[in-house]
């Protein structure tokens, strides 16, 4: 039964309460052989790292069309952190306007992605980030 | 082990990392298990199971939350949710939604929520949910929700598992020929009918009431895997005379109706399992089963190493190809291996 998954959490933090594309990827990767764990709507940052943390999940993914993502990403990035978790890797997807995904690159995330990205891609850098990761 | 004794100082951090260990079967998991073994054995264990969108996940959330700020007057308990969502057949994949309804307890330290696939094991809980829930019981978590997958008619291991195990219901689901089935009902200490402010609860209730009317209370004590019993006769009453017969009982879990009184039932049938002797009489039950489990495990691994290499392959071809019977392939197989470990 030795059998490592790859674990990730699927969360919408904020107000907006559109999940449609949070369902949408939480299948792909679902389909991708992964364990996605789905926690709905409007989830504050302390919900999300809570939880992150309790599932020991590799990798976030956190849906924003709010327009939020400014001050949410940095502060669940911030709570991971003092939960000793830098090892988990975030990504954002949703509406992000293009001259914000430089200044979330540079936080750490390791993708933004905007409508009609193509789930293989997520997939891909999903892979990509855990295998370039030091072994946690 | 650090591991074991950051568990045991209660970082959630470290338990959330051993569960990953446990749950990949890893040698750091299985090691940290023997050493939390003898810290276990506290918690009382609570099953829930019933068929998919009966409210299993919502009912958890309230009994979780009663349990933190209990209205009785009781000390809050330390409360762990295990709760298993099957596994893709196809692809091993899974999405894990029972949170959803489990957000209440975000943010309260004294509980701890994790999500499991089934990782196809197909009793209604996954193979590592023993080992998963053992770790909680010695982080000291007093009470532990194991919430099963969607179950249907046969998924009856939480009932191995757990001290107690509540069967859920819903107004419109089945008949009273449904009601007198062997399997998921059976296992029931106590049966909820949830969402009872639908049409069609008196209904429900009527069938598993007479369900439990036409049956005999016996004391249940459950066999090994696969192992049929045959019964007699209907079994002698006790010296002591004490049969729990399981209450059925309305709740509507989305608004908090009638959880003080699951809870009341829940206490009175761990007040009467450790009065009867059941407890333990469970327990060495559960021991012995997870024991020829492991043992079973263990001895086809060992018969492996045994087995020179690539027959195994070889005679599966010939099963495959229609030359052998299954019971045939199982003969050549053991022949193999003792021809040449004799």
């Amino acid at each position: 039964m030795t059998e490592k998954k790859i674990r990730v959490l699927v969360a919408k933090p904020g107000l907006d309460g559109h999940d449609r594309g949070a369902k949408v990827v939480a299948r792909a990767l679902r389909d991708a052989g992964m364990e996605v764990i789905y926690t709905g709507l409007r989830q504050t940052p302390e919900m999300i790292a809570e939880a992150a943390l309790q599932e020991d999940v590799d990798v976030i993914g956190l849906s924003i069309l709010s327009g939020a993502h400014m001050v949410l990403v940095p502060r669940v990035l911030e709570l991971l952190k003092e939960y000793g978790m830098e090892h988990v890797k975030v990504f954002v997807g949703g509406i992000i306007p293009d001259e914000d995904v430089p200044a979330l690159m540079e936080l750490g995330v390791t993708g933004v992605y905007g409508p009609g990205t193509l789930t293989e891609d997520i997939i891909r850098d999903i892979h990509n980030a855990l295998s370039i990761a030091p072994a946690a | 082990m650090n591991l074991t004794t950051d568990v045991l100082a209660g970082k959630r951090l470290s338990l959330a990392r051993l569960l990953t260990h446990i749950e990949n079967g890893t040698p750091e998991g299985r090691a940290a298990l023997d050493e939390l073994f003898p810290h276990t054995g506290r918690a009382h264990l609570i099953g829930i199971t019933g068929a998919p969108g009966t409210g299993k996940s919502s009912l958890v959330n309230q009994l979780a939350r009663f349990y933190r700020q209990p209205v009785n007057g009781s000390a809050p308990r330390k409360v762990a949710v295990v709760a298993v969502d099957p596994s893709s057949p196809f692809t091993g994949g899974a999405v894990l939604g029972d949170r959803i309804r489990m957000r209440d307890l975000a943010g309260d330290p004294g509980v701890f929520i994790r999500s499991m696939a089934s990782r196809g094991a197909l009793g209604g809980i996954a193979i590592a949910t023993a080992g998963v829930v053992q770790a909680f019981d010695a982080a000291g978590y007093e009470v532990i929700l194991i919430e099963t997958v969607g179950a249907g008619q046969a998924e009856v291991d939480i009932a191995r598992l757990a001290h107690t195990t509540l069967v859920v219901e819903a107004p419109g689901l089945g008949d009273d020929i449904q009601a007198i089935k062997a399997g998921i009902l059976e296992i029931a200490d106590i049966l909820v009918v949830n969402k009872a402010d639908r049409p069609g609860v008196e209904n429900t209730e009527r069938a598993l009431k007479n369900m439990l009317q036409l049956a005999h209370p016996t004391r249940r004590v459950f066999h090994h895997h696969g192992q049929v019993m045959t019964v007699k006769a209907p079994p002698a009453p006790q010296a002591d005379g004490k049969l729990w017969i399981p209450p059925v009982l309305r709740t509507v879990a989305t608004e908090g109706e009638g959880i003080a009184s699951l809870t009341e039932q829940i206490a009175r049938h761990g007040a009467f399992l450790r009065e009867t002797g059941d407890w333990n009489r469970r327990e060495r039950v559960r021991l012995q089963n997870e024991l020829d489990t492991l043992l079973q495990a263990a001895l086809v691994a060992r018969w492996r190493a045994t087995l020179p290499n690539g027959r195994y392959g070889e005679i599966l071809e010939r099963l495959v190809a229609r030359e052998l019977s299954p019971r045939q392939a199982v003969e050549a197989l053991l022949a193999a291996s003792s021809s040449r470990n004799p």
